[in-house]
Parts: C-alpha cells; structure tokens; sequence
C-alpha cells in the first residue's frame, strides 16, 4: 500500500510539471530583457508590460474580448439558469434528449462548431462581428453553466419554496427571496468559468470574428512578427494571472454553493 | 361547533398510484385533529391536498365553508410545518419567524412586537439574531412553529414534526404541542404514523389505510373500540381469537374453550356475521392473572411460556387451552405484585365488557 502510494505521488507531480512547466516559462521570459526566447535569461526588465500601454490595437482587441466575455458568459448563465430549472424541477418528455444535446458542445471539437456556425451565418446572410462571436462562446459555455447551475439547484431543497409560498409569498416572491439568494454562488461561479472560457477562446472566435479582432486572435496575429514576441509573452502572462484568479474565484463560489446544502437539514 | 375544514370525497393519483382514494372527513374548530397511518397510507398527500401543494382529481376541500378550488397555497388560511422544518438558511431566526409578514401592512413597532410574542410562545425568547445554521433540532421545529403561528392560520398543518427529534426531546415537544394547541385556540392537523403520539396529543384521530379512512374517533374509542382488525393492530397490542358465533338478541354468543360461554353485546361487534365466523380481539392489559390460591370458578387456567420485562409493565405469554396460540398479557409492576415464572400455571380473569368482536 505505501510502496503503490509513493509511485502515485511521483506520477502525481510529474504530471503537474508537465501541465504547468510550459505555463511557468512565460511569466520567465516576459521578464527577460533579450528579445529572443531563448535561455540563458539576459536580464529583468518591465520593458516588455510598458510597451503593452502603448499598442492601440491591442487595447482595441482588449475592449472586444471584455465585450464578448461579459455578453457571452451573461447570456449563457441566464439560459442556463431557466435550462437546469426546468431539468431539475419538472418532468417532460424529450428532457433528457433535449439535456443531452445542450451538453454535446461539451465534446464537440471547437473547429466544427466554429466552420458549421460561419456556415449557417453566412447562409442567413449575417455579416460576422462581435456579436456573432458572442453567440458561438455563448453555444460554448452554456453547458458549463448549464453543469454548474443543476448542482446549485439540485442542492435546493423543494420544501423551501414550498415553505415561502406557504407563508404567503408568490413565485416571483419565492425566486427573488429565496431561489435567487440560495443559487447566487453558482450563479458567480458560472459567471467566473464563462467569462475565463470566453477570454481565452480562439477557434470558434477566429471563424466568427470579421474585422474585430478578440484578444487570442489578436495574439495569434503578434506571433508573424518574432520582435512583437516578449511583448506577447507580457500579454500572456496577464492572461494566466487573470485567468488563474477567475477560475479560483469561481471555484470559491461554487463551494460555497455546494457547502449550502448540508445547513438545509 | 362547525366544521372549519371539510374534505369531501377527494381523490388524488401520482401516475398509476392512487394515494388517496376518495376521502371524506370533516375537522372541527380548534381541534387538535391527526391523521395516523403507516407509511404510504396516503396521510402526507391529504395534508398537501389541503395546504395547496397537490390539487385533487376529484372531490373537494373547503376550509371555512369557502371551497379551495383553484386557491393557491399562498392564498389559503393554512400555514404547515414541515417535516425537515424548511428553515430558510441564509436568514436567521427573526428573519425566518418574519417572513410572512412582508405582504401585511403593519408598521416595525407591531412587526416587532408580534415577534417577540411568537417567539416567547414557542420558548425561544432572545434568539432573535441567531443563524439558522447554528440552530439544533428542536429550535428549528420551534422557528418552523413561530413561522407558521405569527400569521395567525385558521388551520396549522404539521407533517411528521417530531420524527426527526430524539426520544426525550420528541416527548417533551408532544406535550408543548398540546398546550400550545389549547393557548392559541388554532385548529391542528398533524399527520403521524406514530400511534402513540396521535393518541396522547389529539381531540380526534383519523386512521388511514392504503388511501382510505379506515375510522375517525377519538383517542379512546380507538383504542377501545376498534372498528377493524387493522386499526386494532395498528393502534397497541391486541390478542386475536377466532372462533364461531351465533346471532341472539343480546348479542353474538360464542362458545369458546379459551372465553367460556360468553355473549358479546352489539355495540361491541362491527361488521356482519357470514358463515358465523367471529374475530374477538381483547386487550393484553384487560386481561388479568389471579393468584393461584383464589377461587378459581369460572376462570381460564393457562400455562406460562415467556416473561418480557419492561420496567412499568410486563408481558408474560400465556397458554390457554388444548390448541389454542398464546395470549399475551400485561401486568402493571405495581407494589406486592406476584412474580410468577415460565412454566407456572395460572388463572386468567376477562370482562366480557372489554372485549370486541370483528365480523367479515
């Protein structure tokens, strides 16, 4: 048992060094004064973070990508929400086919999704910008929401809305005291992992984006010219801290939800 | 007295399972009313039906001669107490007792007031701030009592309140129950599958089975005048004998080897006689053992064959006849009581008068 337990311990940190050494590298060398990325380290500077002040287009691309995160994560919360009320609340026919395929973008490779949603856009005669971008990461999360939003109201016990409706409340009265303030962690939480999600999307963003370019397709484009390279190393590594602080955020709330559950009784 | 809440001929089915199979009952003002039943007898569907949580295929609920068709539960003059309390966890106590009272136009000075009072009659006086989280089992009953009592409801409704509490604590909210039912006058309807509880804490008790009604009476015509073999063995002990009876004037005489020749008055039978077969059912405590010395005419002599012990009472199993099964018989251990043992022969003494008789 403790012989099987020590090679556990040893797959378990090679496997984390595998997932975050390549991560950690690029905090490393947006710090590093060379141009080229390439050890040995040369020397500290900030030079790479103070240029990003002065890039409009990355600013542009900055503003775009908030746009699309905010909108996105809020439109696929709200569908989430009503999605995973009427899931864990109600019975209907189709539920669990209809439940299945809201989830499929789950395991669906981004690159399809991205070319069938360009396909039926132009099809419709749509023209591409934000807001088509908008609704392909809001076809992306949504399961996410959809995932964490049925354990926020799995945990809810029925007899509490009953109990408000009881003591005289109606339903929009029982949502807003009682559903809303009890499903508000999972409601963060879904909001955080959106929002983390729609900021680092790239595949069904570079498909859908005309001319307004979000923030990892604004990356990707850095990438031609080799000098631009630090300063999207600078870019990246803000990407990571924010991401990493989002996601912890997230998972923060969505404890909290679960951690709701065992005061009911 | 009139009848504050009548059910009449309600049905209600969840897909193929008929919970409830036209029920009738009507439930007097300020009564402290029980529905008693094992579980899945239909008694929880009943309270629901009333409270507006479940709508009935068929029949009608009225409360207050007003019929509660279509009545959502927010709007009818019921407030319930459910069985796991349903505290609101994210408010504490006062929040929780003063939730219901946000639709009422009352100003702070009365809403504050009407707190404290509720809240000194269900014993939790000062407890104002304190989360709901940090309650124990008894002071979230309590809460869910203080909530429902402070809108004044013409009928209380309590679903199983006391089966998540301890033995102790269980018995003492029994009795605080009962004197909070009399101190404010309110009509209780307490659904229990608890025989014990229905029949130390309420005016009337409705015993359901498999969705029907089998009897409503109050705690003592139930336990002493049975109106099934199923009541009678659902509510306390009772001995089974089956034996043939024929129809007189005075009652069913039986001629039984265990009884003697007895005949039992009507008012003590139900059902009707086929076949002249005869169930008479009598209580172990009405059954009494004489010691051996006395005069022994006219008594059943048995042989004892096991003893339980239970501190107030105890059980003794006790052989009567050729082939007859035990009786079971309880004794009070009252003072200069006799200790008999297993093996002994004894006489039994019964009252013709304590005995009831089910027909098919």
């Amino acid at each position: 048992m403790a012989r099987s337990s020590k090679y556990l311990k040893i797959f378990a940190f090679t496997y984390l060094i595998f997932l975050y050494a390549p991560a950690l590298l690029l905090p490393i060398f947006s710090f590093n004064s060379s141009q080229i990325i390439a050890f040995p380290l040369t020397g500290f500077t900030f030079h790479w973070f103070e240029t990003l002040l002065h890039q409009s287009t990355l600013h542009e691309a900055l503003r775009n990508s908030l746009i699309v995160a905010v909108s996105s994560s809020v439109l696929a919360t709200i569908l989430g929400i009503l999605a995973s009320r009427s899931a864990t609340r109600y019975d209907f026919t189709g539920k669990q086919i209809s439940l299945t395929f809201i989830l499929a973008p789950l395991v669906l490779p981004e690159i399809i999704v991205g070319v069938a949603l360009l396909i039926v856009l132009i099809q419709l005669g749509l023209s591409l910008n934000l807001w088509s971008v908008v609704l392909g990461h809001t076809l992306l999360i949504m399961p996410f929401s959809i995932l964490i939003m049925n354990s926020a109201f799995n945990n809810l016990d029925i007899s509490l809305e009953e109990a408000s409706m009881d003591l005289g409340e109606n339903q929009f009265g029982t949502f807003y005291r009682i559903i809303l303030p009890l499903v508000f962690p999972g409601i963060m939480a879904s909001l955080l992992i959106g929002f983390t999600l729609s900021l680092d999307e790239f595949i069904i963003a570079f498909f859908l984006t005309g001319t307004d370019t979000t923030l990892p397709v604004y990356i990707w484009a850095q990438f031609r010219f080799p000098k631009k390279l630090p300063t999207t190393m600078a870019l990246g590594t803000l990407l990571l801290v924010t991401s990493f602080i989002l996601l912890s955020l997230s998972e923060y709330f969505r404890r909290r939800a679960v951690n709701s559950r065992s005061s009911v009784l | 007295m009139n009848n504050l809440v009548q059910v009449q001929n309600v049905s209600k089915s969840f897909g193929k399972v008929n919970a409830v199979k036209g029920v009738s009952l009507e439930i007097d003002q300020g009564k402290f009313f029980s529905l008693l039943g094992p579980s899945g007898c239909g008694k929880t569907t009943l309270l629901r039906l009333i409270a507006g949580f479940e709508i009935p295929n068929s029949g009608k609920i009225l409360i207050d001669n007003k019929s509660m068709d279509g009545v959502e539960p927010n709007l009818r003059p019921t407030n319930m107490v459910f069985q796991n309390y349903a505290i609101f966890p994210h408010l504490n106590v006062e929040q929780n007792v003063s939730y219901g009272l946000r639709k009422k136009n009352l100003s702070t000075a009365e809403k504050d007031k009407m707190i404290s009072q509720v809240l000194e009659l269900v014993g939790l006086t000062g407890l104002n701030q304190r989360s709901a989280n940090a309650l124990s089992g008894g002071q979230k009953q309590r809460v869910a009592l203080a909530r429902a009592l402070i809108l004044k409801p013409k009928v209380l409704l309590l679903d199983e309140p006391l089966s998540a509490l301890d033995k102790k604590l269980r018995e003492q909210m029994q009795l605080e129950l009962r004197h909070l039912q009399r101190a404010v006058g309110i009509t209780f309807i307490l659904v229990t599958h608890d025989q014990e509880e229905a029949l130390t804490m309420s005016d009337k008790v409705a015993v359901m089975f498999d969705g029907e009604v089998e009897q409503v009476d109050s705690p003592r015509e139930l336990y002493e005048r049975p109106a099934s073999q199923r009541v009678a063995s659902f509510i306390g002990d009772m001995n089974f004998i089956n034996e043939k009876a024929l129809e007189t004037k005075d009652g069913l005489k039986v001629n039984s080897e265990i009884l003697g020749d007895i005949v039992i008055p009507k008012n003590q039978v139900s059902g009707n006689l086929l076949n002249n077969k005869i169930i008479i059912g009598i209580r172990p405590e009405m059954i009494s053992i004489i010691t051996k010395n006395s005069d022994s005419k006219g008594l059943i002599s048995g042989k004892i064959t096991d003893i339980s012990y239970f501190g107030i009472t105890t059980y003794y199993k006790i052989e009567c006849g050729s082939n007859a099964k035990a009786l079971s018989v309880s004794a009070q251990n009252s003072f200069g009581q006799m200790d008999y043992k297993i093996g002994e022969t004894v006489k039994l003494k019964m009252d013709v008068n304590s005995l009831v008789g089910f027909l098919e």
